[in-house]
């Protein structure tokens, strides 16, 4: 295979994909490895801080997301999957620039110095950067017939505070096409999931749910595809509408369309199972 | 207005006030910290009908900005609206003033807490620190032990059981919890937030 050089990445998966989103995680190691990119786990990584640490304590949100920082080697890009876990270790960066007081307390707590100039990027920048030349030389399965509504969530096209830094809009689109999937307008694309009200009061998020899954049904769309995994996650347990699409991770599309032929081990972890819909179009055998 | 816009639930007019004789440092205090200036808000409501949860909010993002305005701190405080927001943005991003609202209920959720406000939706609250014990413990969020001790706190055992006994099923649920090795690194972050007790 011609996939040129491998790319090394510092890799933080957060909570999500190491437990509840094990199937994202997996599809992207699988993926990243075919596509030549070296995802390389950010050693004894913490949680990002969550939205609860950042709605309870800036200090403790900050601390939280620089340790992870600390432990990254200089010189390589860190990648994310999460877009939430993306936004607190960028805003953690940022901070930590504009605070060198606060930045060096944190440093002789950990003894470690704190990379300034660290890259933190989505593992959908890596694909529109790095990856797309890869892709098109390493489909192994066209994903002909599939017709997708990418949904984005909320998060990775940025917050105000970080507009300035990239926005994703379409780049799902874009990969996904290099499969031969067919991506649809006219759904929900980047309304939000719930988040953590999914938890607190699952009674205000099942409409929204609903509206969203419902938009992608009147798209005529067989699934949506998020890059987020606790989007997925909300998508599939917080849906109560008659027709439920399977919600698939971004990197389970992009693993199949590289020919994984371990799915079954992802799949079986869906509450709305896809393999009825890829048996149906034949993608699958 | 039309009736077929999503609504916050207060239609209830309040009694009058005089802006001028209000004490505005609940205003300078949030525009300070969240270094967002509202002053341009122009009551446009794109911010309310925009947001996805507006309609279990007791008011609309820009009715708390003018109540910030008019000095009326404690329903500010109070409401619970600034409960609601888990701050997904939408606001921000299509405020044609470029307003940073879902900054303004970040910091407003914070001022509440260190203000003794009472807490309109304290089933969040308890949840959020839920999610700190588990960090506290693991370094990384266990959300079966979360749920397990949100579960015992808000003592709504029953309510939503399906859902977890369904996640349980797909594997989705850790029994346990995935743990960060240099524990002690983190531990001591938490005095910031519980204070020294813990």
């Amino acid at each position: 295979m011609s996939n040129s050089e491998q790319l090394d990445f510092s890799y933080f998966p957060g909570c999500s994909m190491a437990t509840t989103a094990a199937e994202s995680n997996a599809s992207l190691m699988k993926a990243a490895r075919v596509l030549g990119f070296n995802l390389i786990e950010l050693e004894d990584w913490n949680c990002c801080g969550s939205s609860s640490a950042s709605t309870l304590c800036k200090d403790l949100a900050l601390g939280m997301a620089a340790r992870n920082l600390s432990l990254a080697p200089a010189g390589r890009p860190l990648v994310a999957m999460c877009p939430r876990c993306l936004l607190y270790l960028r805003r953690a960066q940022a901070r930590l620039r504009q605070d060198p007081e606060i930045r060096r307390e944190l440093e002789e707590r950990w003894q470690r110095p704190i990379p300034l100039d660290l890259e933190i990027m989505h593992f959908l920048e890596v694909m529109a950067r790095f990856g797309l030349d890869r892709l098109r030389q390493s489909v192994k399965r066209s994903l002909k017939g599939l017709k997708f509504v990418p949904y984005y969530g909320c998060t990775v096209f940025g917050p105000p505070d970080l507009e300035r830094e990239k926005h994703y809009q379409g780049e799902m689109e874009n990969i996904l096409k290099v499969l031969e999937a067919q991506p649809l307008i006219g759904a929900y694309t980047h309304r939000c999931c719930g988040s953590f009200l999914s938890a607190t009061d699952p009674e205000l998020v099942t409409p929204l749910v609903n509206e969203i899954i419902d938009s992608a049904v009147a798209a005529g769309a067989h699934c949506l595809v998020t890059s987020c995994a606790m989007c997925q996650l909300n998508l599939e347990i917080r849906c109560s509408s008659r027709i439920k699409l399977p919600i698939f991770h971004f990197s389970e599309v992009l693993g199949l369309g590289l020919g994984a032929e371990d799915y079954e081990g992802w799949f079986i972890r869906h509450l709305v199972d896809p393999r009825p819909l890829l048996h149906n179009l034949a993608l699958v055998a | 207005m039309s009736r077929t816009l999503p609504q916050a639930k207060t239609d209830a007019p309040m009694p009058a006030i005089t802006p001028g004789e209000r004490n505005r440092s609940l205003l300078a205090e949030v525009k300070k910290r969240s270094g967002t200036d509202f002053n341009r808000c122009f009551q446009c409501r794109s911010c309310a009908n925009g947001c996805p949860f507006v309609q279990a909010m007791d008011h609309p993002p820009n009715a708390v900005l003018r109540l910030l305005q008019y000095g009326l701190d404690q329903q500010v405080l109070e409401c619970n609206t600034i409960w609601v927001c888990v701050g997904c943005h939408t606001c921000s991003s299509q405020c044609p003033m470029a307003i940073d609202i879902a900054a303004v209920m970040d910091t407003l959720r914070l001022l509440a807490m260190e203000r003794g406000a009472a807490i309109a939706k304290p089933n969040i609250l308890d949840f959020h620190e839920e999610v700190l014990h588990s960090l506290q413990r693991y370094g990384r969020a266990h959300k079966l032990g979360i749920m397990w001790h949100y579960k015992l706190q808000t003592r709504r055992w029953f309510s939503d059981m399906d859902t977890g006994l369904k996640m349980l099923a797909h594997r989705k649920l850790e029994l346990r919890p995935s743990r960060v090795q240099a524990i002690d690194e983190i531990t001591g972050l938490f005095k910031c937030y519980w204070g020294e007790s813990r």
